[in-house]
Formats: structure tokens, C-alpha cells, sequence
């Protein structure tokens, strides 16, 4: 009984710790996974000396997908060296436990060691040491989440992997790059006019946004290496929805210079632009199959905004969502089998989750002021725009909709979130 | 009489423009004072004829410069095509004149979606333009989509005033 409250005031106390650590930044986790799995992470010896706690970033990271149950060490501190004795562990109900320590070299390198046992059989999962230049603490807490994460789950872990978004304050726009828990934030454009639709290449290199510094929508791809930029599209009338498709060779964007709002395709030098959606309707948001072959994009052809596919080389439309509501922002999961959108009825929104061989939706949220859903390159979370306490947040939410959390930026709106492809 | 219909028009335009977050007064739009006539010369000689811009004149109907919408509709209402009609007239016989036509809309839509919607609210202003004589010089359109609320609530009211298109010269 002692200990169990020791251990609620432990936690309480770490909480209060990880809110006051991120003042540009707060995370809330609602729900929790179907199966929680129960694991130490002791804290590691080293980290003290570090000035952010790569303890607090592997904890985070890893509650943050919902699936694990932190178990306090109890004050405890191991190296990667340390002997187990396995049965004490056992009593604490957690069936891993991870180990390590951390130190920075001469040159500045930080440099983690770690151990991730598994309790109930008593051996070893793996040991790493990882590595990276100094200052990049988040990056080798995050690398050490993935890496539990992969084993104790079998998925890929995404804490590795950066999002973009635009944060608007006023009428100041800001295009920003982060990693997946919001920190570590880079300004990418920073202007008085409007940013929208930031799109990933798919090796993470460049991003095709809109900007209106022109005074209309215009297309840009701008390198995250160099900064340089360029502009893809600035045609009379609207540029808009940039979209890459998997090879890197190609985006589909939308254009009005020929009435109405039409899917082209270009190359990412500017040439080769051609349309392949016809007709005066509004099609628009485009998003490339992962095989390349195919587009989700949106269409008020048939009278409501709804989704419908198309071969990527143009032909014919083929319309995917029915039911209530308008259908707006599609975006494939990476194995191809469904499509993340935002789904509008009576004036609320929710992120929903459709099955392309079965057609079946399943709504993801409880509705409300939701927008631009798009997956995390595991396809187990889909980060989303939100509003909370009047503002503008990013959210996410797993696809089997279980665990949602939000989290509140430094100042101002935060919208038009798209995850990144893995680093 | 007419510094009254101007007192009306103002207070009016300043309602239909009292939003939380007031962006980019549009100064322009405001009706200028009218050019006052002199007073009538003791000699018998005529009164100088002052040219009065029919666009400054706060009674014609090309003071009406934003057209209104119900939700995810892009056509003209038939309550404002002779707005559209007298501002086709006055370009058509003004062919050095240039306008730009900014299409807006409410926020219940997708962002990029709601760019489309504007742009073709600015777009069908646009053929009636042309329809009218305009020439294709002359006009200019943009969509700002969702971006630029008049009015940044979240009601029905906000929503009607921001689902606009905005006649700018």
C-alpha cells in the first residue's frame, strides 16, 4: 500500500517535472491501448549530466503511442552493465525492463548504451549503442523508443520522423518543420501572407507548399538541406495542392488557369506540366497511391464534395465515399488497403478511416473541429489539425481510434499538419 | 440629404464589417465626400461642370462592392447581378480601368477545397464581367479560400459574411 502510493506520487511528480521541462510545448494523452505492455525504464546512469533528460524523452515518446504502462524504477538507476536480478522485477508486474547509461565524449558526441530485457524469460531483446553529434539528445532518445518499440510491438517506431506544419499568429505565418512530438522546431518561411498544404518529398529532402506572397496561391518546392527554393507553379488564378508521388519524379498539383479547379502533373524542375482531370468542377487534394498508380482526390462533380480515384495517368473516375457529409483531405495508408479523410456532417468535422475492398468507415473522433488528417509512416497514428481552448492544435489519434493525444504549440494556431516520411 | 445617405452608408459598412479581427480596411471602399458644387458666381457665367466619378458616388450600385453567398454555392445571386451589371457597365466604358475580384469563403470545408470554391465564386463573377463587355484586361481573380475572414467566428453569421467576393478596384 506504502509503495503503491510512493509510486502514485513518484509518477504525479514526474508529470508535473515533464510539464514544466517544455514550456514551448504540452502534451495530453487521452485513452489507452487494447493491451498495455507493463515495462521499466530505469532511469539511465550519465543522464543527469545531459541537459535534457534522455530518460524523459524515451518515457514520452513511448507513452505517447498509448501502447505501453510505465513502471516506476523507483528511484533506481542502472547502467547497461548492471547485474538483473530478474524476480525483483517480476514482482513489479513489468515484463520489460530497459537499461543503459550515457555520456558525452570528448568531441561532444553523445553516445547511449542500453539493454531492453524481457522480464518473463529472463534474456536479453537487444543491446545498441547509439551515437550522434552534439546537442541531439531528442534524436538518440527517440532512436532508442523506436528501437524498443519495434521489438516489444513488432512495428516500426515513428518517433524518429519529423511532421510539418503552419502555425499562424494573426496574420503572420510561419511554415514549420518539428520532430513527430512537436520539439525541435525549425522555421522553414516565415512571412505575413498565407502558407497552406506543406507536402513531403518522399525522402524527406524538399517540401511543396502554397504561398501567397504573390497575392494568390502559388506553388513552391523548397529544399530543408539549402533552403532554396523555387516556384513550381504561379499560373493566373489558383496553384495549390502539391502532392508527390512516391518516386520523387512527379507532383500532382491543381491549377484554375483553364476553369475550375483541374489535377495536373509536373516534375519538380517545373517541367512536363500537364492535366489530367477535365471538366468545370473543383477537383483537388490529390494524394498518389504508394504504389504510384492510382489518386484520391476530392471532386464536387457530383454535387457534394466527395472523394473519388483515378489512375495516375488520367482515365476514368471511379467515386469511393457515399453516406452523409462532405469528404475532403484524402490520404492513403502506406500498405495501400484504406484511405484516412475528413468527413463534414452537420457542420462537424471527424477524421475517418475507409476500407478500400469493403468500403467500410470507421470514425476515428469524436468530431468537431478536425482537419488534414494524414498517417505516420507506420500507419499507426494519424496526426491531424484540431482546436482546443480556442486554439489551433495538433492532434493524433491511432487508426483503431483507441488513443488520442493533443498537443498545445508555443503560441498561436497550429494547422495543416503532415507527418513526414521515415529519416 | 446626401451627407445623411453617406452617414447611413458608412454606419452600415462599418456593421457589416465589425469582426473581432479586422484585417485590411478597405479604405477605398469607404465612399469618398462628394466633390462639393462652388457657390454660384455673382456673374452671370456658367458653373463649372465637375466630373464626379460615378465609383465615388455613395448612391450608385458600384458602391455595392462585395456579392454574397449561400454555403458551397459559387453562382451570382439574382439579388446581385445588377450590382455586377453596373460594375460591368462602368469597365466597359472605363477600359483603363482594371478590377480584381477576390473569392472567399466560410470555413466548413477543406482549406484547398475551399480555395476551388473561392476561386470559382471570383471566377463566375468574372464570365459576367466579360458577359457585360469587360475586357479580359481588365479583370484580375483570386481565391483566398478560408484564409481571409471578415468575420473570424464560428456561426452562421460570420459565416454568411465571409462566403463573399470582393469587387476591388
Amino acid at each position: 500500500m506504502l509503495l503503491r502510493l510512493l509510486r502514485n506520487l513518484v509518477g504525479a511528480l514526474f508529470l508535473l517535472h515533464a510539464s514544466m521541462a517544455s514550456a514551448e510545448l504540452s502534451i495530453e494523452i487521452i485513452g489507452a491501448g487494447e493491451n498495455q505492455i507493463p515495462v521499466v525504464i530505469a532511469p539511465f546512469s550519465g543522464d543527469e549530466k545531459l541537459a535534457i533528460s534522455i530518460h524523459e524523452v524515451i518515457v514520452n515518446d513511448l507513452l505517447r503511442s498509448g501502447l505501453f504502462r510505465m513502471i516506476d524504477a523507483e528511484g533506481e538507476s542502472f547502467n547497461e552493465t548492471s547485474e538483473v536480478v530478474f524476480s525483483d522485477w517480476l514482482m513489479s508486474g513489468a515484463e520489460a525492463l530497459v537499461i543503459g547509461s550515457v555520456a558525452t565524449e570528448e568531441s561532444g558526441r553523445i553516445v547511449a548504451k542500453f539493454r531492453l530485457l524481457d522480464v518473463l524469460k529472463q534474456t536479453e531483446l537487444i543491446g545498441q549503442a547509439i551515437s550522434a553529434s552534439a546537442g541531439q539528445v531528442r534524436a538518440v532518445g527517440h532512436r532508442i523508443a523506436d528501437l524498443i518499440y519495434e521489438v516489444l510491438t513488432g512495428d516500426k517506431g515513428v518517433f524518429s520522423t519529423r511532421i510539418a506544419y503552419v502555425n499562424r499568429n494573426g496574420r503572420h505565418y510561419r511554415l514549420v518543420v518539428a520532430d513527430s512530438d512537436g520539439y525541435n522546431e525549425q522555421t522553414v518561411l516565415s512571412q505575413n501572407k498565407t502558407i497552406m498544404s506543406p507536402a513531403w518529398s518522399p525522402d524527406g529532402s524538399h517540401l511543396a507548399y502554397v504561398s501567397f506572397e504573390n497575392d494568390h496561391a502559388e506553388v513552391f518546392v523548397q529544399s530543408l538541406y539549402t533552403n532554396q527554393r523555387k516556384l513550381l507553379a504561379g499560373f493566373s488564378g489558383s496553384n495549390s495542392a502539391p502532392a508527390w508521388a512516391p518516386d520523387g519524379k512527379q507532383l500532382a498539383i491543381v491549377l484554375t488557369r483553364q476553369g475550375g479547379s483541374q489535377i495536373y502533373l509536373i516534375r519538380p524542375d517545373g517541367s512536363d506540366l500537364h492535366r489530367i482531370t477535365f471538366g468545370g468542377n473543383i477537383d483537388t487534394e490529390p494524394n498518389f497511391s504508394p504504389d504510384g498508380k492510382h489518386l484520391l482526390f476530392v471532386s464536387d462533380r457530383g454535387g457534394s464534395p466527395q472523394i473519388y480515384r483515378m489512375l495516375a495517368k488520367g482515365g476514368p473516375v471511379q467515386r469511393v465515399t457515399f453516406g452523409e457529409g462532405s469528404k475532403f483531405s484524402p490520404r492513403h495508408s502506406q500498405d495501400g488497403k484504406n484511405f484516412v479523410f475528413n468527413n463534414l456532417v452537420k457542420g462537424k468535422f471527424y477524421i475517418a478511416i475507409q476500407d478500400f475492398k469493403t468500403g467500410q468507415v470507421e470514425i476515428l473522433t469524436e468530431g468537431g473541429w478536425e482537419k488534414k488528417p494524414s498517417f505516420a509512416p507506420n500507419g499507426k497514428l494519424i496526426m491531424f489539425a484540431s482546436e482546443a481552448r480556442e486554439r489551433g492544435i495538433l492532434a493524433t489519434v491511432s487508426s483503431d481510434g483507441r488513443v488520442k493525444q493533443r498537443m498545445f504549440t508555443q503560441s498561436g494556431d497550429a494547422r495543416e499538419p503532415v507527418w513526414g516520411p521515415w529519416p | 440629404m446626401k451627407k445623411l445617405l453617406v452617414g447611413v452608408f458608412l454606419v452600415s459598412f462599418l456593421a457589416a464589417c465589425a469582426s473581432k479581427k479586422p484585417i485590411e480596411p478597405e479604405i477605398e471602399q469607404a465612399p469618398a465626400p462628394v466633390a462639393e458644387a462652388p457657390a454660384p458666381a455673382p456673374a452671370p457665367a456658367p458653373a463649372p461642370v465637375v466630373e464626379v466619378d460615378p465609383l465615388n458616388d455613395p448612391n450608385s450600385l458600384l458602391a455595392k462592392r462585395s456579392l454574397y453567398y449561400p454555403f458551397d454555392v459559387s453562382v451570382v445571386q439574382d439579388s446581385d447581378k445588377l450590382i455586377v451589371q453596373a460594375h460591368a457597365k462602368y469597365l466597359s466604358e472605363h477600359p483603363n480601368r482594371t478590377v480584381r475580384l477576390e473569392g472567399n469563403c466560410d470555413e466548413r470545408g477543406s482549406n484547398e477545397y475551399n480555395l476551388g470554391l473561392g476561386q470559382r465564386r471570383a471566377d463566375g463573377v468574372r464570365q459576367l464581367l466579360l458577359l457585360g463587355g469587360v475586357k479580359a484586361s481588365q479583370i484580375e481573380t483570386v481565391s483566398y479560400g478560408e484564409e481571409s475572414p471578415m468575420d473570424s467566428g464560428h456561426n452562421e453569421s460570420a459565416w454568411a459574411q465571409n462566403r463573399r467576393t470582393d469587387i476591388k478596384y
